[in-house]
């Protein structure tokens, strides 16, 4: 008996009904498994569906076939095993980020007089320790992502769920992020479900590599497993050979899709 | 513009137009007086009313009851906005099936509705309250439905995400939404209390604001009636101070307009 795997979709298919009653089926028999203390990365072209593996992964969407297994046991409602990064900005404005980071725990029924040393931690250890009173709008991207990362954090969830959380940002700040990223997992490995369009970020990251095909109705047409040794830094893996190596195998594969996936939506946007 | 040229200027715009408004009332051109005094009265006339007014102390007690009428006006009229508007929100049924009469009620002209308040409660301050009331109903009601209904989905599912119950979620997410929607109504909403207050004073009442400009027409003392109006502009411009205040005591958390708090 092997130890229980953290996320297993089967089969899984997500659909949706469009406004006219049509069904448009964005993901088809998707099968992808995370292990525990696995960080995978899911990389496909833009509206390939990979966000809404994501959402099916925490329970936000229901797939209309196939199963999705949580350690093991069926996910039914929320996956409250899961911490989720979002893309676009999620902190609550009107908190402070000490607030934003102290009410995953405030929410479970921690007493604030507790909660709030703990928020303040957190906050230091993605080095934002000086900004605890700062409202969100009063932070950068790059900084808001940090009190994001912090709010899911603290709640320590089993499983982390990140969709494309660093893609409004610029380079720069999204490889200091990564590096923030890989600091706090190597600390105890949780499985990592992360979602980007960036597949030098991708292999930098993970453990794992999954490439959709374009959609719609996209299906995983990859997975390759990535060797490079941890602890990473991801300024200095991209200059690995083995980095380049495995770039080049996956951007064969992923070159084509893309390139369908862009004809596709310029093909959708003439039609419109 | 530094602050000092700009209030330099402000008070310039205002001793330019009383001038003119003291020359043409009081020296004949061309052997006309363009402002009759009759009818425009002039600068000094009024100012002197004014004085006399706060010198002899009568002007408080109508200041006072215009002041608690507002008052009350607002705090009823915003609770029951926000009380109605938040359950609209959540139950669409319900704003669907009230939808027209609310569309309806809006579209009346509240100043139609003073007589009947007068008759139902009579000339005290409650009918001028509840004339406020009407007004200021709405536009809390309609920004809190608002507020309620376009809450980022993002932060919505974000709060599910980290374990928000129902309840919390009202709480955490759509309560401050909801809130901050109404404040961004504040200034509109409190001012609309006021003009409910006089407005109803002057169709009917026994003190206020109202009242006394109503009496001075009632005379023809037109002074009494640009008093009554200047006064009145001063009452609205402390209030509408305190309401900055208040709001920006609230709203820190809310970006201010250029961006950068």
């Amino acid at each position: 008996m092997t130890t229980p795997t953290a996320v297993a979709l089967e089969d899984a298919k997500v659909a949706f009904r469009l406004g006219d009653g049509r069904v448009y089926t964005a993901v088809e028999q998707a099968h992808l498994s995370v292990g525990q203390g696995e960080f995978v990365a899911i990389v496909g072209p833009t509206g390939c569906g990979k966000s809404t593996l994501l959402n099916v992964a925490a329970g936000l969407l229901k797939p209309a076939a196939g199963s999705v297994k949580i350690f093991d046991r069926p996910l039914a409602g929320l996956n409250r095993d899961a911490g989720y990064l979002f893309q676009a900005d999620a902190l609550f404005p009107w908190k402070t980020a000490l607030d934003n980071v102290a009410i995953g725990l405030e929410i479970r029924g921690t007493p604030r007089a507790e909660a709030l040393p703990r928020a303040q931690k957190w906050l230091t250890s993605v080095g934002l320790g000086a900004f605890a009173n700062r409202y969100p709008h009063m932070l950068s991207g790059g900084q808001r992502k940090r009190v994001a990362l912090a709010q899911v954090l603290i709640r320590d969830p089993k499983i982390l769920l990140m969709d494309e959380p660093f893609g409004p940002l610029d380079a720069q700040t999204r490889q200091v992020m990564g590096n923030l990223l890989l600091d706090l997992w190597n600390a105890d490995r949780k499985a990592v479900l992360f979602v980007t369009h960036d597949l030098e970020e991708a292999i930098a990251l993970a453990d794992r590599v999954v490439i959709m095909s374009a959609g719609p109705s996209s299906r995983i047409i990859g997975d390759w497993r990535v060797q490079l040794a941890r602890p990473r830094d991801i300024f200095e893996v991209r200059l690995d050979k083995e980095f380049h190596a495995l770039h080049r195998e996956i951007w064969g594969v992923l070159k084509d899709e893309v390139m369908k996936g862009y004809a596709q939506s310029t093909q959708a946007a003439e039609a419109v | 513009m530094s602050r000092v040229t700009l209030l330099a200027l402000q008070i310039l715009v205002a001793i330019v137009c009383i001038v003119l408004w003291q020359l043409l009332s009081t020296v004949p051109i061309f052997g006309k007086i363009l402002l009759p005094p009759f009818f425009f009265s002039n600068p000094v006339d009024v100012f002197e009313q004014i004085v006399k007014w706060f010198w002899s102390g009568v002007i408080w007690k109508h200041l006072w009851i215009t002041l608690v009428e507002s008052i009350l006006a607002f705090v009823i009229g915003s609770l029951g906005g926000v009380l109605v508007g938040f359950w609209f929100a959540r139950q669409p049924l319900v704003a669907a099936v009230f939808d027209p009469y609310v569309k309806m009620v809006n579209a009346l002209p509240r100043v139609v509705l003073a007589p009947i308040f007068a008759l139902w409660l009579g000339l005290g301050i409650w009918s001028k309250v509840a004339l406020g009331v009407t007004l200021v109903f709405f536009i809390v009601f309609f920004n809190v439905y608002q507020g309620v209904k376009e809450v980022s989905r993002t932060v919505l599912d974000n709060g599910r995400m980290l374990g928000m119950s129902e309840g919390q979620l009202m709480r955490h997410v759509y309560w401050p939404s909801a809130l901050s929607w109404m404040f961004s109504s504040l200034h509109t909403s409190v001012g609309f209390a006021v003009v409910g207050a006089v407005v109803g004073e002057y169709l009917g009442s026994a003190a206020g604001l109202g009242y006394l400009i109503q009496q001075a027409e009632g005379v023809f003392d037109v002074a009494g009636v640009f008093a009554g109006m200047f006064v009145l502009s001063a009452f609205v411009i402390l209030i509408d101070f305190g309401v900055t205040l208040v709001e920006r005591r609230l709203l820190v958390w809310r970006p201010t307009v250029d961006g950068r708090g």
